[in-house]
Order: structure tokens, then C-alpha cells, then sequence
């Protein structure tokens, strides 16, 4: 075996790795480049466009149920989208120069895009279905509250006044219009992360035409359950009462969500399986070797066939209330997890085999330091603290049903 | 002629001949690399670099490994290459097993010569691909091909994303530890374009790799190819490497 290295990146635990490594590997693969952060990147996103894509549920398709997390749902979406950059500048070698990602981007590159699909998404899309959602709202709010925040209110709204009839059903078109170019532009969004990784043609694991559709639909399963489960949380902390109908019809989007997810990575699967490539054996060997927690147990069991029984068991039993929030609590938690796997399994499994396929590496994820587990913890926590604070501002109902102390209707 | 005569023209020819030279130096002017401090012309666009490796005549030394990291300042430690050896050692049962020679001192395995079908040494190092994955992903454009081929990081532009290190399919590239941008052989093109050879190949001592300008009909690497059975790693990924190998095994990858 080779001596472990005393130089000075000894300290750096890449010694320590080069003995975890079984078969050969190339020697510069030693390095796991794209680390923890990276994997909350793309959950980040697809939390976003998941988000987004129930919000858009009520405005296109028409589904009155979904209505009460209509705005959750958005600022959800929001929250998130402004974490979603820190994890990959954070992770960059020289993040001071980040700018010239945007200032000179290569067009053959699938990352220098990002700048762009973030952009428009950012303030495309979802900034003005927001604004054109609460203008109404922040113009009686900046009339009702007091001196400083009033005049938050009114530059939230950019100082319009308008409130007739005709305004507001400007407004309501606006926001259909924005989400019709929405939909496609939060699957651009996610698929588009998906096709950073798929397009790798140097990774087997990575590059598969499937990547970008996984991606988008395990963003959709992760969107929806993190606005069930913020929702479910927000009404507890407010004594507010769950709105069970909503409950029931998100939940069943869901369960066909999920369903629709672990096909898709089936087919990738058997795919794979069945084409037998000439990496065929280096991946067998990953994923019953380094990722069969990860994958088989977190992703699979706990994340898919764990809550799909429980979803099924909370739509075919008719429970009682309280029980089926409990069962439809513990099948979004774990969903979560589940699509935390998912991420993890791509971003850092695609990592743990070597070029030569004749070799695995090991990631030993740091605890502090910039790219470490207290900063993914913090980047995680951070979109809920702004959720946080917009939900303490703006009204997460329209403003005339809160008042008169009825649940909206529609 | 008689003996006058062709003593004559023999007092008169080299009198004359160091005129010519000096002439002949003097037409070409700027372009006479050879002498010192005189600038010289470089136009990269006459030129095409690539490399040829006969595997057969690599002694796995490891001085063209050693020759690198001192030429390029690449750091010492064993995660580090831009350039490096393999051994490859194939059994009767058709077992492969490969090492990294390149990685330091490390215990011989004794294997029954019996049992050993072929063996055999191959040095790896950036393919400086025509169609290179790496350039075609880049964000910032700070990874790019030069007009005579090689491929090449601006270390002041790149961002360190290290997203080229991954699209690679020959890891040859690493993020260096002291700048935190990307890495990897440049051919050593500041020689190159003095007309000098990279470290690695003036270090070979069996001339296992040989260095040349495609655009040569005369390069050496011209009359490489032209003489070997040629072979490229991972062909199929269609990045159409320029780093040619003679005598490949199909182990290889």
C-alpha cells in the first residue's frame, strides 16, 4: 500500500481516502470535487419547481382543493429560488469571480446557462406572479399598517393604487398568463439541472437522456411534499384548522407523483441492467457496494414504497381525520428524505467510481469548513427562515376572506 | 580536375560556406529559433500538436512523471498528475489487475511468472482531444483549445466549478490546491513554442514518447503514425484524442 503523504494537504483527508480506495483508480480522481453542497443544490431547485408546478395546479388547471396553499406555495418557491445560488457559489474554487459566469458565459456550456434560467425564473416568472398575486393586498396593507412597514408595503407594490374591478381582473389574467409560461419554465428550470448531470457522457451514471424527466419529476414529488408539510406545520403553529379537503386532493397528486417518479427511475434501471454497457459492472458494484444504504434503504424503501403504502393505506382506509394527517405526515417526512437520497445518489454516487471502471473512491463528508455539513444544515435552514419572515408579512390568504373570518370558499 | 584545381575550390569552399550560412542566417532573420534571446515569430497556426506512445518501449521509469511535477510546479503529494504511469499485469485466468506506478514506493507483489500472460506499462496524460469535453463545458471559457492544439486553463479566469474535471473521461484533470482552479498538462506548451519538447518526452529514456507537429510532414509524430498501428483511448466517446498509442492493449481504458 502507498504510505500515507505528510505533506501539507495530508491535512486534507485525501491520505487518509487513497487507502479507502478499492481497485484502481486514476490518480487525480482521489478528490471527490462535487461535494455536500452540491447535492443540496439540486434539491433546493427541484423543491422550487416543485412548489411551483402545485401553485400553477390552481391557476390553470382550475383545482379549487388545492386553493389554500396557493400562496404557500408560491413563497415557498421564492424562499428557496433565493437560496438556491449560495450552495454553488459557496462551493466554487474562486467564488470572487462568479460575475464572469454571467459577463462571458460559454455558450456550449450547460452551466453557464444557470445565470439565465435563474434569471428568468427569478423575476420571469415567479417575482411577478407574486407581485400581481399580492398587489391588491400589499396596496390595503400600506393603507392599514403603520409608518415604517406602510411604506414597505407601498414600495412592495410599487406604489400602485389602482384597485378597481378592472384592475383586479387584470390582475387575475397576468397571473394566469405568467403561469402558463411558468410550467414550462420551472421544468426548463429542473430539467435543465438534470441535464448538467445527464449530459456528462464521461460518467456512465450521469449521462442518460432519462436524467432531466427524473429530475423534474422527483422536483415535483419533493415540491409537493414540502408545501403539504409546511402547510400542515403553519396551520398548527397558527391554531388554524387543516383544511382536510385540500389535504385529501394534494396528497393524492402525490401518491400519482411518486408513482410516476419511481417508474421513471425503474425504466433507468432496468435499462441499464438490461443494455449491460461496458460500465455495467463498476456500477453494480457502487450501488450494492457504496450507495446500498443510501439508494436501496433511504431512497427506495424509505423515500418510495414506505410512503406509497402509507398513502394508500390513508386513501383506502377511510380514517379518521386526525389519523390521516398523521399518516400523511410521516409519508412527506419521509419523501423528503427519500428525495434527499435521490440527490445525494446522483451528485455524490457519480463520483464514487473511477473513469477506469476499475475502481471505487470514498467520500468522507467534512463536518465544518465551507463545504461541510453545518453549511448544507444552514443553507437548508435558511429558505425556511425567509418563509418565515414573508409569511409574517404577507397574508398567506387573501386579504377579504381573513377578515370576515370565513375560509375562502374558492 | 586536377590537384590546383581542387585545392583551389577547397581554400575557396569553406570560407564561402560560412559566408552562405551567415547570409542564410540573416535572410531568415527573426525566425532562427536557435538563437538565444532572438525573438522569434511563433505562429500558432502552423502548427498542430499531439503526442505518440509506444507502449512497448516504456521501461516504467517514472521519470517522465518525476519530470513534470518539476517542470510544472505540480504539487508533490500523489493526488496530483498531469501526467503519469500504469502498469497493467493480465493473468492466464484473465485477471487484470493495475497500478499506478507514478504514486510513490509501494511493496512488490511476487506473482508466478507462469501465470502472468502479458504485462506491460502505459503513460497517461491530458489527450488535448480535438473535440474535448472539458472546453465544451467550461462556464467562463477559461478552459480552451490554442490554435495549435493544445488544451489549456487560464488560471486567472477560471472559477473553479470543477465541472470540466468531472465531463474528463481520462482524469487528467485536478483542481490545483494552491490556485483552486483547474488543472491538468498543458504539453508544456511555454516550451513548445520555444521549440523545445515537453519535460516528459525530453526525459524518456527510450523515446517511448514521441512529440511532433501534425502539420510536419516531416514530425517525427508524422513518421510515428505512419509506422504503428495507432489506437486512442475510449473512442467511442468521440472526443478524438491527439495523444496516439502504439501497441494498445484493449485492458486499457
Amino acid at each position: 500500500m502507498t504510505p500515507v503523504p505528510r505533506g501539507p494537504h495530508a491535512a486534507d483527508g485525501l491520505g487518509e481516502l487513497l487507502e479507502q480506495v478499492t481497485g484502481f483508480i486514476f490518480p487525480n480522481e482521489i478528490e471527490i470535487h462535487w461535494s455536500l453542497l452540491i447535492v443540496v443544490y439540486p434539491y433546493v431547485t427541484g423543491l422550487v419547481a416543485g412548489a411551483f408546478i402545485l401553485a400553477s395546479l390552481v391557476k390553470v388547471f382550475n383545482i379549487k382543493d388545492v386553493q389554500p396553499t396557493y400562496r404557500l406555495s408560491l413563497l415557498t418557491a421564492l424562499a428557496f429560488l433565493l437560496v438556491a445560488p449560495l450552495p454553488l457559489l459557496l462551493h466554487l474554487g474562486q467564488p470572487l469571480r462568479f460575475y464572469e459566469i454571467l459577463l462571458t458565459p460559454n455558450p456550449t456550456s450547460a452551466m453557464a446557462m444557470f445565470g439565465f434560467v435563474y434569471a428568468w425564473y427569478l423575476m420571469g416568472v415567479l417575482l411577478l406572479e407574486i407581485w400581481f398575486e399580492y398587489r391588491h393586498d400589499l396596496i390595503v396593507l400600506g393603507q392599514r399598517a403603520q409608518f415604517p412597514l406602510s411604506w414597505i408595503y407601498r414600495a412592495l407594490s410599487l406604489f400602485s393604487k389602482d384597485m378597481s374591478e378592472e384592475a383586479l381582473a387584470f390582475d387575475r389574467k397576468a397571473i394566469r398568463a405568467i403561469t402558463i409560461i411558468g410550467i414550462p419554465s420551472a421544468f426548463l428550470l429542473h430539467g435543465y439541472v438534470g441535464f448538467i448531470f445527464g449530459s456528462v457522457k464521461a460518467n456512465p451514471w450521469w449521462g442518460s437522456v432519462l436524467m432531466p424527466i427524473v429530475f423534474l419529476m422527483s422536483a415535483i414529488v419533493s415540491g409537493i411534499a414540502l408545501v403539504i408539510l409546511l402547510y400542515m406545520v403553519l396551520m398548527g403553529v397558527r391554531r388554524e384548522p387543516i383544511d382536510m379537503a385540500c389535504l385529501d386532493t394534494i396528497t393524492s397528486y402525490l401518491f400519482y407523483a411518486v408513482l410516476v417518479d419511481f417508474s421513471l427511475e425503474a425504466l433507468d434501471f432496468v435499462h441499464r441492467l438490461y443494455q449491460s454497457e461496458e460500465s455495467v459492472k463498476i456500477l453494480g458494484k457502487l450501488i450494492t457496494h457504496k450507495l446500498f444504504m443510501s439508494l436501496f434503504v433511504i431512497q427506495i424503501l424509505l423515500g418510495m414504497f414506505i410512503p406509497l403504502g402509507i398513502l394508500v393505506l390513508a386513501k383506502a382506509r377511510r380514517f379518521n381525520d386526525d389519523l390521516r394527517k398523521l399518516l400523511y405526515f410521516t409519508a412527506v417526512i419521509l419523501i423528503q428524505l427519500g428525495i434527499f437520497a435521490t440527490r445525494w445518489n446522483v451528485v455524490i454516487g457519480g463520483q464514487l467510481f473511477s473513469k477506469s471502471f476499475r475502481g471505487l473512491m470514498t467520500y468522507k463528508m467534512e463536518v465544518m469548513g465551507i463545504e461541510g455539513l453545518a453549511a448544507a444544515l444552514a443553507l437548508l435552514a435558511l429558505p425556511f427562515v425567509i418563509l418565515a419572515v414573508m409569511a409574517r408579512f404577507l397574508p398567506l390568504r387573501p386579504l377579504e376572506a381573513s377578515l370576515t373570518g370565513t375560509r375562502p370558499s374558492s | 580536375m586536377n590537384k590546383r584545381e581542387f585545392l583551389k575550390g577547397t581554400i575557396l569552399f569553406f570560407p564561402a560556406g560560412g559566408l552562405l550560412q551567415a547570409l542564410a542566417g540573416a535572410a531568415a532573420g527573426q525566425e532562427s529559433a536557435a538563437k538565444p534571446g532572438a525573438k522569434k515569430a511563433y505562429n500558432a497556426a502552423d502548427h498542430l500538436y499531439g503526442m505518440g506512445i509506444e507502449i512497448d518501449k516504456c521501461i516504467g521509469c517514472n521519470r517522465c512523471a518525476v519530470a513534470c511535477k518539476a517542470e510544472n510546479d505540480v504539487p508533490d503529494e500523489p493526488f496530483y498528475f498531469r501526467t503519469w504511469v500504469e502498469r497493467y499485469t493480465i493473468t492466464r485466468d484473465g485477471d487484470v489487475s493495475v497500478e499506478n506506478i507514478s504514486l510513490g514506493p509501494r511493496k512488490e507483489t511476487v506473482q508466478d511468472a507462469r501465470e502472468v500472460v502479458r504485462t506491460f506499462f502505459v503513460p497517461k496524460l491530458c489527450n488535448h482531444c480535438v473535440n474535448p469535453p472539458c472546453v465544451q463545458v467550461c462556464p467562463v471559457n477559461a478552459t480552451f483549445t490554442t490554435q495549435d492544439g493544445a488544451v489549456i486553463v487560464d488560471s486567472q479566469r477560471c472559477i473553479g466549478c470543477r465541472y470540466c474535471i468531472q465531463a474528463c473521461p481520462y482524469g487528467a484533470r485536478y483542481l490545483h490546491p494552491k490556485t483552486k482552479t483547474a488543472d491538468k498538462c498543458t504539453f508544456c506548451y511555454h516550451r513548445v513554442v520555444k521549440g523545445l519538447q515537453p519535460a516528459c518526452v525530453e526525459v524518456c529514456p527510450t523515446q517511448a514518447r514521441v512529440f511532433g507537429d501534425l502539420k510536419s510532414k516531416a514530425s517525427r509524430l508524422v513518421r510515428f503514425t505512419r509506422m504503428n498501428k495507432i489506437h486512442v483511448l475510449k473512442p467511442q466517446l468521440n472526443t478524438e484524442p491527439k495523444v496516439y498509442y502504439a501497441q494498445l492493449d484493449g485492458e486499457v481504458r
